[in-house]
């Protein structure tokens, strides 16, 4: 089988094209996140996020998250029909930067914390929880 | 206003001044996430709590922005610093405008 230039060319951007799918599903919680930080960088570590490795029903998932000298705090579902979950901001009174609620996930995916600290820079971190039955009606 | 809304919260009767003490709520909720259809395949409109604040003495100890992917029933657990004797003011506010509160008085032991 011959192929012409416009054929080669052709299915190099169709394989490129696949390669960049999975990231788009990401897009929208990067763009929460993005919108959070302002662009900024965001750096591993000081944030620790706490979540079930296996939560059998995505309605209500614990989360527990802290993160010492945050004033804010951004939630993230990457695998969500809108990644947003919540963003606690601390006032003076709060003894610590940390807070448990509850939340719902779609499927299997990473929850990320991203921490605004009292500087102005950014930490984050991510936890993988697999979904049994998912949290978003059907 | 969602029916059947009744906010608990559970905060120590007294403390050291200074103290940070652990603060658990609930408020019964249904969060309709807005993601869900009825039989007819017509979605259910969005309604939810979009914010939770507490205040002690009129000091902001946590102010919470939620979205849908909160669980039915939003459940907070969080540490206050407690400098006084004062009362605690907790609110929620309903995406319909309702705004719910507790309050919940401490003493310095």
């Amino acid at each position: 089988m011959e192929l012409s230039r416009r054929e080669t060319l052709a299915l190099g951007l169709g394989a490129a094209f696949l390669t960049i799918m999975p990231l788009r599903a990401n897009a929208a919680a990067e763009d929460a996140i993005a919108a959070f930080t302002g662009g900024a960088d965001v750096a591993d570590g000081g944030v620790t996020l706490t979540a079930p490795e296996i939560a059998e029903n995505g309605n209500t998932v614990p989360i527990e998250v802290s993160a010492p000298g945050a004033a804010s705090i951004l939630i993230v579902a990457a695998g969500n029909p809108e990644p947003g979950v919540a963003t606690f901001n601390f006032g003076p009174l709060a003894a610590a930067q940390a807070a448990s609620t509850r939340i719902r996930l779609a499927g299997t995916q990473d929850v990320i914390a991203v921490a605004k600290m009292a500087d102005g820079s950014f930490a984050k971190a991510s936890a993988t929880v697999k979904v049994t039955i998912g949290g978003c009606g059907g | 206003m969602a029916s059947g809304v009744k906010p608990r919260v559970k905060v120590p009767k007294t403390a050291a001044a200074g103290e940070a003490i652990t603060i658990k709520t609930l408020i019964s909720h249904k969060m309709e996430s807005g993601q869900r259809k009825d039989k007819e395949g017509n979605v259910i409109p969005r309604s939810i709590i979009n914010r939770f604040t507490c205040e002690f003495n009129g000091e902001m100890v946590i102010d919470v922005t939620m979205e849908p992917a909160i669980s039915t029933n939003p459940y907070f657990q969080f540490e206050a610093t407690v400098p006084e004797a004062g009362e605690f003011v907790f609110t929620w506010y309903d995406d319909d405008g309702s705004v719910y509160d507790e309050k919940k008085t401490i003493e310095i032991a």
